[in-house]
């Protein structure tokens, strides 16, 4: 019988009740969310289950909602079945004063690095990583960069003298 | 792991804290010329057997997620291209391809072709670097020098097809920027001509080569079940024996109309990594051939189409935005991001030459993306470097960097 969305969202409910939830299938892939507490119960459920075998962890990533009060960070999660070929995503929510999250490493390798980027990013705090540090950005970075309370330069700005790039100095 | 202890010669007394009992510490890298690209690796050498490697990347780390996040959906594209830089139109296609399955786009068959052509080509030259740097880094620079000639053929189509050849900023969202020329169908075919016999060549100069497979047989191995845990697509996953690959699973641009080969190999170290990258080339061949005879049997009106019809998303030729106000009016939407994209969390992943190359795309409905993820295939699989490279010898390293193809492009973001 092939694994359909309809039998991992059955096999979720079952296990974990009203603990999943928000069950949507954007453009065929099935997404849910969980509380935080809960991450990695669920994705060893998964992972183990024999008719579930999610074993492969495609991507992990962040996503910040400042408007989201109490919930701005997203962890989510896209994890691959490659015998059924069929995909999920799965989503934890986590205040941004203590973002902290359990760590997927022990499951997958290849969280780690992933982690890595996403503390590095956004500041989630993988709780148990073997070497949560900064990866693509400096060491000395004390700030998350890809929050959303960064925005990118204005580029319509003529304060800065730049004139070699068309822009302050004697041009204005 | 081996222990400080066993370095000591049998036939020699050495007094404690002799050179000899301690490992070293070599800095390899970040511009290093074997490590072809910015990769620096922290490697703990006991005589020339690595006991350790600590990777360290983000030299040239450049924002493309912050970026994007102020970019119209077009205008990402060119990000797109610095990510892979040997094989920038597959990125540029799979994100035209992401937006399109955000927009509800549906290309025509023909454009479906067309890309196909352009993103095999862009495989081919993808893995005959990757192959021919595996030669270099063994020794033998004459395969390098001698497909690089050939190489030059796929760039002068891209050149004929979009202007430019290495960050190529190939299509547009709904199809091609312009209809191919007959010049560019000409050389696609000198290219077609002359391509099987380079690369049989090629492989005879490095397939049974006795030097060649005596330096990569059996380094940088991993098996199949670490390799999944590391997330390894792609030839690399292929190599350790999966037939995972995104365009036979999750079919996308009319993949699923095509006959070939998924080649896997077994033990998952750099010679098989080397064959399958091989076999991936002809197969890339056999899907061009049939993609460009299935582009010919178009006739008539059909066989001029090279975008979809959605002028709100596509943007439309000079030529028209200087005669037609409706032309005009789309062409100023498009530029100024006045287009409504609609609200949605899409994922879409292509099978980069890397690997999968996957598209985290979320719209809150606002003119750029509200937040954009690359799922990087070297990124990930980079990780298992030093797992790869731990006890065997130095100069293999070097070899099995080489041979996971590891673009710092990609790597960094």
């Amino acid at each position: 019988m092939a694994l359909t969305n309809e039998i991992i969202q059955q096999k979720l409910q079952e296990k974990f009740g009203d603990q999943v939830s928000n069950f949507e299938t954007p453009f065929g892939l099935l997404s849910f969310q969980s509380p935080k507490e809960m991450n990695l119960k669920i994705l060893q459920f998964l992972y183990e289950d024999a008719t579930l075998q999610f074993t492969f962890l495609t991507d992990l990533c962040a996503v910040h909602y400042p408007d989201n009060t109490g919930k701005e960070l997203a962890v989510v999660y896209h994890l691959h079945n490659l015998k059924e070929n069929i995909r999920i995503r799965y989503k934890v929510f986590t205040g941004i004063q203590q973002p902290d999250v359990f760590t997927a490493t022990k499951l997958f390798e290849a969280a780690n690095w992933m982690e890595r980027e996403t503390y590095d990013f956004f500041g989630v705090n993988f709780i148990g990583h073997p070497n949560l540090k900064r990866i693509l950005n400096v060491d000395e970075m004390d700030y998350f960069p890809l929050r959303k309370e960064y925005p990118l330069e204005d580029q319509t700005r003529i304060d800065k003298d730049d004139a070699m790039f068309g822009r302050g100095g004697s041009i204005y | 792991m081996l222990e400080t202890k066993e370095v000591q010669p049998h036939h020699v007394k050495l007094p404690d804290g002799s050179i000899e009992k301690l490992t070293t510490t070599l800095n390899l890298g970040p511009t290093h010329p074997a490590t072809h690209g910015v990769f620096q690796n922290i490697v703990e050498l006991d005589g020339e057997r690595i006991v350790s490697a600590e990777q360290t990347v983000g030299y040239i780390h450049r924002a493309f997620e912050k970026l994007a996040e102020r970019r119209p959906l077009y205008q990402v594209t060119p990000i797109t291209d610095r990510l892979n830089y040997c094989s920038s139109p597959i990125n540029n296609m799979g994100w035209h391809m992401t937006c399109e399955k955000l927009l509800g786009v549906k290309t025509p068959k023909r454009v479906d072709y067309l890309r196909i052509i352009i993103m095999e080509l862009a495989r081919i030259s993808d893995h005959l670097i990757c192959n021919s740097i595996v030669g270099v880094d063994s020794g033998a620079y004459t395969g390098f020098l001698y497909v690089m000639q050939y190489r030059e053929l796929i760039y002068e189509i891209y050149e004929e097809v979009c202007g430019s050849r290495l960050t190529t900023n190939i299509g547009r969202i709904g199809g091609f920027e312009r209809n191919f020329t007959d010049t560019a169908f000409q050389k696609l075919e000198k290219f077609l001509r002359e391509y099987p016999k380079v690369l049989k060549e090629f492989e005879n100069l490095f397939t049974r080569n006795r030097i060649f497979m005596d330096r990569l047989q059996n380094t940088g191995a991993i098996s199949t079940e670490r390799a999944l845990n590391y997330g390894f697509t792609g030839p690399n996953l292929r190599a350790a024996g999966v037939d995972y690959d995104v365009r036979v699973h999750s079919p996308y641009c009319s993949y699923e109309d095509f006959d070939f080969v998924v080649p896997v190999g077994s033990t998952g170290d750099n010679y098989d990594r080397f064959l399958v990258r091989n076999v991936e080339m002809w197969q890339s061949l056999h899907i061009i051939e049939q993609a460009y005879q299935k582009v010919q049997e178009f006739k008539g009106a059909e066989a001029e189409v090279f975008h979809a019809d959605v002028p709100e998303y596509y943007l439309p030729e000079k030529k028209e935005v200087y005669t037609k106000m409706e032309a005009l009016i789309w062409h100023f939407k498009i530029i100024m991001g006045e287009t409504d994209i609609p609200k949605g969390e899409v994922y879409h992943c292509v099978e980069g030459a890397n690997g999968e190359l996957g598209f985290y795309l979320i719209s809150d409905g606002g003119r750029t993306p509200y937040r954009l993820h690359f799922r990087r295939p070297s990124f990930i699989y980079y990780q298992a470097y030093s797992e790869l490279t731990k006890g065997g010898m130095l100069s293999d390293a070097i070899i099995t960097m080489s041979s996971l193809n590891l673009i710092a492009g990609e790597l960094d973001a």
